[in-house]
């Protein structure tokens, strides 16, 4: 009897052999081999260059085989416009979490959607700050308790949760805006539909554009990564509804 | 090329359009904001890139950005800006990765006024952002001196992976004078080997400033020094005038340098036998050749417009050898050529032996000069 062996899984070329430092049950690592799928899918890891945050994904780059540079914090829209600007012909996109890219860095990724610049954007929302040790953040659930929210995010004090899907959708810059969701296989495949349309907006040269990940950070959420996942589906999505924010017309055609 | 009459701003701008600058992110302030305008003209004509920027802290972090791919960039603004870049500019050179930055500088602190100053000489020579790390500063006297100095600012930017800055007031940026442009310099086709262009054949370059490991950081900190002292060895940079047989020596920088030469050839003209140091590297600052006029010169009158900031550095250098006198103005009023020759003729006469720190005798003058006499 032949037997014939057949590769189903394997790491992408994209990502390192490196052991990563997120905490067991974090979807950063989802995220990331996500976006290196999509790299190596679409012939683009010797011609990217990304542009790693202030957070709990600082280290990226030690997971990301291709070139890297590590901005400043909430910087990289900024740091990622100038690389575009002066080298159009590379891939360019940044990966960042809430506290980066909605609180320190909002005005960084506004005025670049608003330039349309022909970059993408990775925004892992776990409506906390997770390197520093579980404070709020600007996507925090009212309620929700963190280290700086000791009895619950208290809306008259501390506002309400930012949702930058629909902020960046209503932009004229912006050719492609999503929120999707890490906590399940079916989510994650739907996740990985829209890295991949994200990176096709920018090769077509249509402008700035966003996937908005919803994520998991059971070790500051204080639960199970099990029940981590559940908080995504009851808790997280009511308040950032999954959906398409905008799509550029010329993105319809493209199946993936 | 022949001589032209250009305004300063401008003609800053196309030096280093001219030094082959592929990226320009700025942010409009006064007085610098004609250098902004001028690279907004020219840099999308010439096919190089060209933003106005959301805010200064945006701007130096597109120059971040943009410099890690090994092109010539830059950008340009005035003190408020500066203190909004310091972030970036930290991590520029935490990052060792050359970027050149022009400081156009107005009257401060905080929102102070539009006129010109030389009031962050500590903020641009000592550092300025956070960390062990140390900028290279010039401080040009002329437009055409300024003009030249874009240049060399990237040449030195290059050679030391270093952040520099090329330091005017607002007198410079403003004002309109015969200069000559360089030629245009031919673009590289070739990236250093440390660019981020895309790992094409090769492993990946990560370029960051982070360094979790202390040992690591202080490694780092400690080639960064290294650096700096060959900088220190190299790149000394000054220029003397009447120092020959001087028995007054008058410190200054920039504009300040270029009034008091006005009052010197006055003085002279008195019999006063007085000449001037001018450092055009504030860091490195010329440390060696200011030790040697202090055991030439009986007296040293150092001029500028701030809180005699400089002057602190001069006293490190001088160490008590010669008395030390301190002439400034401040919040944005430049010095008369008047002003300083009556000064030099008060040294000269030296009355009043300064004991002490030379700014409270100069406080007490001052106070008397803008508040009238009596109180």
């Amino acid at each position: 009897m032949n037997t014939t062996t057949q590769v189903v899984y394997e790491r992408p070329e994209s990502l390192t052999g490196t052991h990563t430092h997120y905490c067991p049950g974090c979807t950063h690592g989802t995220a990331h081999r996500l976006i290196a799928e999509v790299i190596d899918e679409m012939g683009l890891r010797e011609n990217s260059i990304g542009v790693a945050p202030v957070g709990c994904s600082v280290f990226a780059y030690n997971y990301f085989n291709m070139d890297f540079v590590e901005a400043a914090h909430g910087r990289a829209p900024a740091m990622a416009t100038g690389i575009k600007r002066v080298s159009p012909e590379n891939t360019v996109f940044t990966y960042q979490g809430d506290g980066d890219l909605a609180s320190i860095g909002m005005a960084e990724i506004m005025h670049a959607s608003a330039r349309g610049e022909n970059i993408t954007v990775i925004f892992i929302n776990n409506a906390i700050y997770g390197m520093t040790g579980g404070q709020m953040a600007p996507t925090t659930l009212p309620g929700m308790k963190t280290t700086s929210s000791p009895y619950g995010r208290d809306v008259e004090l501390a506002g309400f949760p930012i949702k930058m899907a629909e902020l960046l959708s209503v932009m004229d810059g912006s050719g492609y805006i999503v929120r999707r969701s890490l906590h399940d296989a079916k989510h994650i495949r739907q996740a990985k539909k829209a890295v991949r349309l994200a990176f096709e907006t920018q090769q077509r040269g249509l402008g700035f554009s966003m996937v908005e990940l919803l994520s998991s950070c059971p070790t500051n959420w204080g639960i199970s990564p099990q029940e981590a996942l559940g908080f995504i589906s009851e808790r997280m999505i009511p308040v950032f509804p999954l959906g398409d924010y905008k799509v550029n017309p010329e993105l319809k055609s493209i199946r993936v | 090329m022949a001589k032209e009459l250009l305004k300063g701003n401008e003609a800053f701008a196309e030096a280093a359009i001219r030094a082959g600058v592929e990226g320009f992110f700025g942010y409009p302030i006064t007085p610098s904001t004609e250098f902004l305008e001028h690279m907004a003209r020219r840099m999308p004509k010439l096919g190089r890139a060209f933003v106005q920027a959301e805010s200064e802290v945006a701007a130096i972090n597109m120059v971040y950005g943009a410099a890690c791919t090994g092109k010539r960039v830059m950008t340009a603004s005035s003190s408020p800006g500066l203190s909004l870049m310091m972030e970036g500019i930290s991590y520029i050179a935490g990052t060792e990765i050359p970027v050149v930055v022009v400081n156009v500088m107005r009257g401060g602190p905080g929102l102070g006024n539009i006129a010109p100053s030389q009031g962050d000489y500590y903020q641009m020579v000592k550092g300025g952002g956070h960390g062990d790390y140390f900028p290279i500063v010039l401080a040009p006297a002329s437009v055409q001196e300024a003009i030249d100095s874009i240049a060399l600012a990237f040449d030195l930017a290059e050679k030391y992976r270093s952040v520099v800055h090329v330091i005017v007031d607002g007198n410079m940026g403003q004002m309109m004078e015969p200069a000559e442009l360089p030629p245009m310099r031919e673009i590289p086709t070739e990236s250093p080997p440390w660019a981020v262009t895309g790992a094409k054949g090769r492993n990946p370059n990560i370029l960051t400033s982070i360094y979790i490991d202390p040992v690591d950081e202080e490694v780092t900190d400690l080639r960064l020094l290294k650096r700096w002292k060959e900088v220190e060895k190299n790149e000394v940079r000054y220029e003397e005038y009447e120092l020959e047989d001087a028995k007054i020596a008058i410190v200054a920088f920039g504009t300040s340098a270029r009034v008091a030469s006005s009052a010197i050839h006055d003085a002279r003209e008195e019999g006063i036998k007085v000449g001037l140091f001018r450092p055009v590297t504030l860091a490195p600052y010329p440390q060696k050749r200011l030790d040697e006029i202090a055991q030439q010169v009986e007296r040293i009158l150092v001029i500028e417009m701030n809180s005699g900031m400089m002057l602190d550095d001069v006293q490190r250098v001088v160490q008590g050898r010669v008395p030390i006198e301190f002439y400034g103005r401040m919040g944005g009023i430049t010095p008369l050529p008047g002003e300083i020759l009556e000064e030099i003729r008060r040294v000269a006469a030296n009355e009043d032996e300064v004991e002490g720190d030379p700014r409270n005798e100069w406080m007490t003058r001052l106070e008397k000069k803008i508040m009238g006499g009596g109180e």
